[in-house]
């Protein structure tokens, strides 16, 4: 009972930082100061070594594991992965997910108030890329005293950060888990979100980015998250999901303002339960920096962008319907990684939902994931938290 | 939740297959491996018990690959052409092909890319010069299934019959230099060399190219 206290109940915690030095982002613009939203799970052992960093995807929050203090039906994201036992074992890891900055679950974003003017950023928010929000949480490991960590992982967008971290900090972590993900957004990826962010701009409400206090563009957004959804899918899932059943009906409507299609009616309460928990604004500022993201725009070649990674380990994972992020990015990352001499392995897990795969193949993804971490933590002899030695023993 | 892991034993170390037996003693202690076709691990999970390698692997399904993590090993999916066109020229120190080359579409381009990579190979073949496969044609007039491993001409992987003598031969032609060789009969018999032909169902050779690598190719 006691081990599942650590990861039921979970809180989030805020870190406040560049209160002085402003921090630099990409653009060229500076912030000041910094909040960062973040929850731990698991304890942290005497060497500080065993701690992972979760990172999330696009719409995703700090809550990664658990269940919400303040709504026990709230799961964390990835909860199927992350506690006592599972993939991110709790009883060996110290976890960490914290917010992306841009985002709107607590860090800094364009929600946030503008000190300068004590009202909300909303456009006046520096844009956001991938290297601004794994600068920030460097800041959080730094301040959680944490000189290496075991293991960066995330899917999606949260592999983006991945790649990004073992890019930029390759002295900071032993391990990468990339999932689902790609080191460069393809122009279908832009084209996508490309239409969502089309989607909110439209939108009457939106008013330039200043509608707090206002209507929010609710439809914008919900059209923009119907979009994602349809990406996140696949031709087979779908098929089997709904297939050309009808919603709520035995014959065809042949009228317009209601749904026919049970497709249809998916989409629409994803989309219409999106804006009570994700703002426009900050869909704007996210998918932006998902489409900025390119490792090798530096040189032309990706494998320079790993240069300096020859020490850390990649455990990298596609999935074969997923055609968001098509397995033949993370090959070309496999390869990248390979002319380097980087120890990588790859997995193309058989699977039929689509991009969705990363958060619904959770035997395949435990047995992935928990082999590897093992792996590691023996050749690196990490050892468990305090609390769970004399279990362990 | 339970989670699955190949936990190996002192048993399974015992229990290794004789030409994987075999094929490790070729190997030097701590060196690095690289494995086409490694399948479920086990010649790679046996190297770095008993040599303490740094393995990799490279295996097309993903049932192996699965296997192999399982087991703790670093393992790529991808087929051969794919895969071993990546690693830099002599980047480790065996580059191995065990009882797979007859498997191969294009034998002679993969052992040289092989030749590129590997600062050594390992190749291991079945024999269908050994004596039974021979007697099996010239009498009973049935193409001979692998002396070693049987497959059916009607199997789902096509393969190609070859003896020690074809093996031998190309090398030859190719400049690729024998650095030493083990033959295994049926039974734990180890033929010698000069009846190895006839009398072998497995051969291991460890083969170096005799045409000079670029300068790093010593250090």
């Amino acid at each position: 009972m006691s081990a599942y206290a650590l990861v039921e109940q979970v809180h989030t915690q805020h870190l406040v930082f560049a209160e002085g030095k402003p921090f630099q982002m990409s653009s060229g613009a500076t912030l000041s100061p910094v909040t960062l939203a973040y929850q731990t799970y698991g304890a942290l052992n005497p060497e500080r070594s065993n701690a992972v960093l979760i990172c999330h995807a696009l719409s995703g929050s700090q809550q990664a594991a658990g269940t919400s203090a303040t709504d026990p039906e709230e799961l964390g994201w990835w909860y199927d992965c992350i506690g006592p036992g599972k993939a991110f074992d709790t009883e060996k890891y110290f976890v960490i997910c914290s917010n992306v900055i841009g985002s709107c679950f607590g860090s800094s974003g364009p929600t946030s108030i503008n000190p300068q003017t004590g009202r909300p950023y909303g456009l006046s928010f520096p844009v956001v890329t991938i290297a601004d929000m794994v600068d920030a949480q460097v800041r959080l490991i730094d301040h959680l005293g944490i000189a290496r960590l075991l293991c960066v992982g995330g899917g999606s967008m949260g592999g983006m950060q991945v790649l990004q971290w073992a890019s930029k900090y390759p002295e900071r972590l032993h391990s990468a888990i990339p999932i689902a993900t790609t080191a460069r957004h393809s122009p279908l990826q832009i084209a996508f979100n490309a239409v969502g962010r089309e989607a909110i701009l439209r939108d009457p409400h939106w008013r330039n980015g200043d509608y707090y206090g206002h209507n929010h563009p609710d439809a914008g957004l919900a059209v923009a998250r119907m979009i994602g959804h349809i990406t996140y899918l696949s031709d087979t899932s779908m098929h089997s999901k709904f297939g050309r059943r009808l919603q709520d009906r035995e014959r065809f409507g042949y009228e317009f303002l209601k749904t026919d299609f049970q497709v249809e009616s998916y989409l629409q309460h994803n989309g219409n339960k999106f804006p009570a928990r994700f703002d426009a604004n900050s869909y704007l500022y996210v998918t932006k920096a998902m489409d900025y993201f390119d490792l090798s725009h530096e040189t032309g070649r990706l494998a320079d962008a790993f240069r300096h990674a020859e020490e850390v380990r990649f455990l990298i994972v596609s999935f074969t319907s997923d055609w968001l992020y098509p397995s033949y990015q993370s090959k070309e990352l496999v390869r990248a990684l390979s002319t380097l001499g980087i120890n990588a392995t790859y997995v193309n897990v058989k699977s039929v939902w689509g991009h969705d795969a990363f958060l619904l193949e959770t035997s395949t993804m435990t047995e992935l994931i928990a082999n590897f971490l093992n792996r590691l933590s023996r050749e690196l002899a990490i050892a468990p938290p305090l609390a769970y030695r004399a279990l362990a023993a | 939740m339970s989670i699955p892991t190949a936990v190996s034993t002192s048993a399974d170390t015992a229990s290794i297959r004789p030409d994987l037996r075999a094929l490790a003693t070729l190997v030097q202690p701590d060196s690095i491996v690289l494995d086409l076709g490694c399948g479920e691990g086990i010649l790679l999970e046996y190297l770095s018990a008993v040599k303490n390698v740094r393995g990799r692997g490279i295996e097309l399904h993903e049932e192996g690959v699965r296997a192999c993590i399982r087991r703790g090993l670093s393992v790529r999916q991808g087929n051969l052409h794919e895969g071993l066109g990546d690693y830099p020229d002599q980047s480790v120190d065996y580059v191995v092909l065990s009882q797979t080359l007859h498997y191969l579409n294009n034998p002679s381009r993969v052992i040289a890319e092989m030749m590129r990579v590997g600062r050594q190979i390992i190749v291991s073949i079945p024999n269908w010069g050994y004596w039974k496969s021979r007697l099996n044609l010239l009498l009973k007039g049935h193409v001979p299934e692998g002396p070693a491993s049987p497959d059916k001409w009607t199997s789902e992987r096509r393969w190609q019959a070859m003896t020690i003598a074809d093996f031998r031969r190309f090398c030859r032609e190719q400049g690729i230099k024998i650095m030493a060789d083990i033959y295994l009969g049926p039974k734990g018999v180890s033929p010698s060399k000069a009846a190895a032909n006839l009398l072998a169902t497995t051969a291991i050779f460890a083969l170096q190219s005799s045409i000079p690598h670029r300068q790093d190719s010593d250090t």
